[in-house]
């Protein structure tokens, strides 16, 4: 039996995604993009329902039905600071899914061709696939299904350790079993020998074992990985979750799996290799965990920090005629955005040129501080990119870090024996004066100690970021 | 020497003296109680003549209490002492007194003082420069010229105010109103800088002025204003003089007295430390500018000792011009704080013979490798060795020379950006060659039905890599939470198995199509709920 119609319904449903991806090129048509995709997943789901899908249908639908309400209220109660671990732990899901899927494929290819030639030619949906396949399809149905369970599974432990590391349950910092990456390369030889194994033999043992060294592979890949390096993991997981689609999609023989797949995977991977760059640092070095040791003694640092109250900043900001803003993850964790969109609105009412630079890896997610703003209602024109802003800070009158760290590191560019020397920076340090929101002396989530808090230019204004702003606001006439 | 013998181990103990000073009015003295205390760390004997350190609020019994050995006379001291600590230049008497490997660590001012180096050499004894220590930021620490600038700048403003009829800071009283004083400082070195932050801190309005324009950030972090000169000249990079002002040009000059004439009338306090090394101070405040002053005004002369800063200036005298002004010409700033000023001083000295004696054993080790030493070391094994090299070490970073980015001619750009294009297009080509050759590799084994397969996945990764480019950067969140959303897609899969099989497979698909179904909704709404945050101004 064929499906002409679920054919021509997934066509439409490729085009609708690829659509409501390239829509994001956009905040306005972005608007428009997330009404394709779910068009698009409405559609494809629909038409498999209709036809390859149609058995227990109804289970189906009373399924997703309760997925849907779990789903609406965790997306209507999530906090936007929340948002990395959201998305971490819905990477999660459907790793596991992915692991189920291709299990199922597995225990559906030993039933199919346990039964003798009438009996198959019996058989419906799913198995009737299955029933149709040669010798050396069935080769490569293995392979595939092995590849979707193996990144499957990487995908669910380590977004589930990704989300304990962004929810705060477990410790960021990198930690790795003794034996560090030989265990994750005895892990991943231990796969490639399942794989060679069921290959030839077609037994569960291989796959088994397999699905437990990448349980384990996710899992120690992602702790060995420091919280500063989230963003990548984040959007790592995110390739990983499409490849894994596509992976399976393979195995099912379906299209529009394999194109949904693709579209995330390589969104996820373009995702990693934008903040890598914004890094300076090596997709593989972020991989095989953490920093690297500084390669020389780090340049010491000469000064102190000399801290400021709130009257000295309220003095300077309505003094100046420009400022800009540099959020960070500290910014999310003190919930202080609405506060900082307060300030700005009070500075713009006066006239005054008020900008935001965003680093492409501030806080913990790609594109995390934009939508922190955009919750608290800053205007998207006046939130600028590093390459847009960078030149302007020398006619700046006051910069004001808030709850970020490396980003504004002098020493990236410095010292070359600085663990993040090279690595993009925004350099506020040149504006006449700069402020930071910080909640104390102290190096950070990486550990690296900043040139910025000892520069001549430099007041600390020491405190919860959002504490702070409470007490700045008032004096802002 | 007279060496003590010490646990028999054949390493003899130092003796560190220090005698009352003889100069007429100096208070300070180059021991106290405390330093002793720590020199006793480092193995060394102290000695101290009776009455030493009198005058700067430090009694015999204090000396004795800390196990300083009080000795009569000078004489007894001189003879006594291995290593002589002492604040002015050793005179005419106590020259003689010298004697072969004996130290003498002191102010010298070596280049006005070259019969004093000879004589010392003559006889063989070392002495050590406290004012040679070179500006280095090891050296910091015994850098006595800086902590008894520090004392005079303060002083310079208190005595200036001792001799001024007004409050420094403006009052409203109910008696009628006070204007703030005006206080000039010219030249912003340590003397200039502590004059500028006492003075703010008397609440005076306070203006500073330095020929090293880098300096102007410092006046202004210590709360004055800084006094710009419209005058365009590459100035000299003060790095190059060791972080001190050097000889600048007529032109310069001409707009620093322009400026200052200028300023004349309004200023009511002058402070002036203007110093250059090894030259005679510059005239800064002429003779006109002190007759533009009101009555009443102050100027305090910090560089009396080099000819003053203005040449009304009197050495160690205060005197009052016809037309009222008061100029101070004191060259003992420093004496007149002596308890504070011996503290600091003791504490530089102390400095130097740690770095004298490494080990900390008592024993000096007189090393002229080291920069500082060499450089603070006068005469030593029977040679002047004044003036030192030049320091190993630059003083201070030099400025980087900031070089303007070449302009690129039109041909150049245009060369650039074929260039560009070309590597551009080698690094496509060779790309498109590396993946044509793998997918045909893969054509060759897999059957057609899997390549069918194939073909759509290569090209979608190709769409997604066009596509996911043009993407905003401030939606990369909603793009994760979207992407994320469609890649529940995999719940096609899961329909599809379920109808097929039972048990165990009905399960697994029933799971897995409910963990997607959470992640459609969930991913969907949360991609809405921030797009619709994102507005414009």
């Amino acid at each position: 039996m064929e499906y002409g119609f679920t054919t021509a319904a997934y066509v439409v449903a490729a085009v609708l995604f690829i659509l409501s991806l390239g829509g994001l090129s956009g905040q306005e048509s972005a608007k428009r993009a997330v009404w394709y995709g779910i068009v698009g997943m409405g559609l494809a789901v629909a038409a498999t329902l209709v036809g390859p899908g149609a058995g227990y249908w109804l289970l189906s639908l009373i399924l997703i039905a309760m997925g849907g309400m779990i789903g609406y209220q965790l997306a209507t109660k999530v906090q936007m600071t929340q948002m990395p671990e959201l998305v971490a732990a819905m990477h999660s899901l459907v790793g596991l899914a992915a692991v189920f899927v291709g299990l199922i494929a597995h225990i559906e290819m030993g039933r199919v061709f346990g039964m003798d030639e009438d009996a198959r030619k019996s058989l419906e949906g799913f198995a009737a696939l299955l029933a149709k396949k040669d010798g050396v399809e069935i080769a490569i149905l293995r392979v595939e299904l092995f590849l979707g369970i193996f990144i499957g599974a990487v995908t669910f432990t380590g977004s589930v350790v990704a989300y304990g590391k962004l929810a705060g349950k477990v410790d960021s910092a990198a930690t790795k079993l003794p034996g560090g990456h030989l265990l994750n390369a005895g892990a991943a030889g231990l796969s490639l020998i399942c794989l060679i194994w069921y290959f030839n033999s077609g037994g569960f043992l291989p796959l088994f074992l397999m699905t437990l060294a990448a349980l384990f592979i996710g899992y120690h890949l992602i702790m060995g990985i420091g919280g500063a390096d989230m963003p990548v993991v984040v959007s790592m997981l995110n390739s990983y979750s499409g490849w894994a689609a596509a992976a399976i999609g393979f195995s099912l023989g379906n299209d529009l799996l394999i194109v949904v797949g693709a579209l995330v995977g390589s969104s996820g991977a373009i995702l990693s290799y934008i903040m890598c760059k914004a890094m300076n640092r090596s997709f593989v070095s972020v991989i095989l965990g953490g920093f690297g040791g500084p390669a020389g003694e780090q340049m010491a640092v000469e000064g102190e920090q000399i801290a400021i109250e709130a009257e000295g900043v309220a003095m300077a900001l309505n003094e100046a005629d420009s400022v800009v803003i540099i959020p960070g993850y500290g910014m999310a964790v003190a919930q202080a955005q609405t506060g900082v969109a307060e300030l700005v609105r009070k500075l713009r009412a006066k006239g005054k040129n008020v900008r935001f630079a965003i680093h492409p890896v501030a806080g913990r997610l790609p594109g995390h501080m934009n939508v922190l703003l955009a919750e608290a209602k800053v205007p998207y024109d006046i939130v600028m990119e590093m390459d847009e802003i960078n030149d302007d800070f020398p006619d700046t009158d006051v910069a004001i870090v808030i709850g970020s760290n490396d980003i504004v590191n002098p020493a990236a560019q410095d010292d070359p024996n600085s663990p993040i020397a090279g690595m993009p920076v925004l350099e506020c340090w040149k504006a006449k004066q700069v402020f930071v929101s910080k909640r104390g002396q102290g190096t950070g989530y990486s550990g690296i100690e900043n040139p910025l808090f000892f520069k001549e230019n430099t007041r600390m204004f020491y405190g919860d970021a959002k504490a702070s702003l409470d007490k700045l606001l008032p004096m802002i006439d | 020497m007279t060496l003590t013998e010490h646990e028999g181990w054949g390493i003899f103990r130092v003796k560190i003296g220090t005698p009352k000073e003889l100069f007429e009015g100096e208070a300070r003295v180059a021991m106290t109680p405390d330093s002793a205390t720590q020199l006793q760390k480092l193995g060394h004997e102290c000695v101290v003549e009776s009455g030493a350190g009198a005058l700067a609020g430090f009694d015999d019994a204090s000396y004795k209490a800390a196990g300083v050995e009080v000795v009569k006379t000078a004489a007894a001291l001189w003879k006594a002492a291995d290593v002589v600590a002492k604040v002015r230049a050793p005179n005419d008497a106590e020259v003689k007194r010298l004697r072969d490997g004996q130290t003498v660590i002191s102010f010298i001012n070596p280049a006005a003082n070259e019969k004093l180096l000879e004589q010392a050499a003559k006889k063989g004894s070392t002495v050590v420069a406290m004012d040679m220590v070179p500006r280095i930021s090891r050296a910091q620490k015994m850098d006595a010229l800086s902590s008894m600038a520090n004392i005079a700048g303060y002083r310079a403003v208190i005595e200036a105010g001792n001799n001024f009829g007004r409050f420094f800071t403006g009052q409203i009283t109910a008696a009628g109103k006070v204007p703030p004083a005006k206080v000039l400082v010219v030249g912003a070195g340590v003397a200039g800088l502590a004059a500028v932050g006492t003075s703010t801190s008397l609440g005076a309005i306070t203006y500073a002025f330095d020929v090293r324009p880098e300096v102007a950030e410092q006046i202004e972090s210590m709360g004055a204003e800084f006094v710009f000169l419209d005058f365009e000249e590459e100035q000299a990079d003060g790095a190059a003089t060791g972080g001190y002002a050097a000889v600048s040009s007529p032109e310069f000059r001409e707009a620093q007295l322009a400026k200052f004439r200028e300023l004349a009338p309004d200023i009511d306090i002058v402070i002036t430390t203007a110093l250059i090394p090894n030259r005679d101070a510059p005239e800064l405040w002429t003779e006109d500018m002190v007759a533009a002053m009101k009555p009443g005004s102050v100027i305090v002369d910090l560089a009396a000792e080099k000819g003053g800063n203005c040449k009304l200036t009197v050495m160690d005298q205060k005197i009052v011009t016809d037309n009222g002004v008061t100029i101070i010409g004191y060259t003992d700033f420093p004496s007149r704080m002596a308890a504070q000023a011996s503290t600091l001083y003791a504490t530089n000295i102390r400095h130097m013979l740690t770095d004298l004696t490494p080990e900390k054993d008592g024993v000096i080790n007189h090393n002229m490798e080291d920069d500082v030493i060499r450089g603070a070391t006068v005469t030593h094994e029977k040679a002047v060795t004044f003036p030192p090299p030049p320091p190993k070490i630059a003083a201070i970073a030099a400025q980087p020379k900031k070089d303007a980015p070449k302009e690129l001619t039109s041909e150049e750009k245009r060369a650039a950006e074929v260039a560009a294009f070309k590597v551009q297009t080698r690094n496509q080509v060779t790309l498109l060659a590396i993946g044509g050759v793998l997918l045909l590799a893969v054509g060759l084994v897999a059957p057609a039905s899997f390549m069918q397969h194939f073909i759509v996945f290569v090209l979608s990764v190709f769409i997604g890599f066009q596509v996911i480019w043009g993407v905003a950067h401030s939606l990369h969140t909603p793009l994760m939470a979207i992407t994320n959303a469609i890649s529940s897609i995999i719940i096609l899969g899961a329909l599809m198995q379920i109808g097929s099989g039972s048990g165990l497979v009905i399960l697994l698909a029933a799971l897995s199509v409910f963990m997607t179904g959470i992640n459609i909704f969930g991913g969907f709404l949360v991609t809405r709920r921030m797009l619709a945050m994102f507005q414009k101004s």
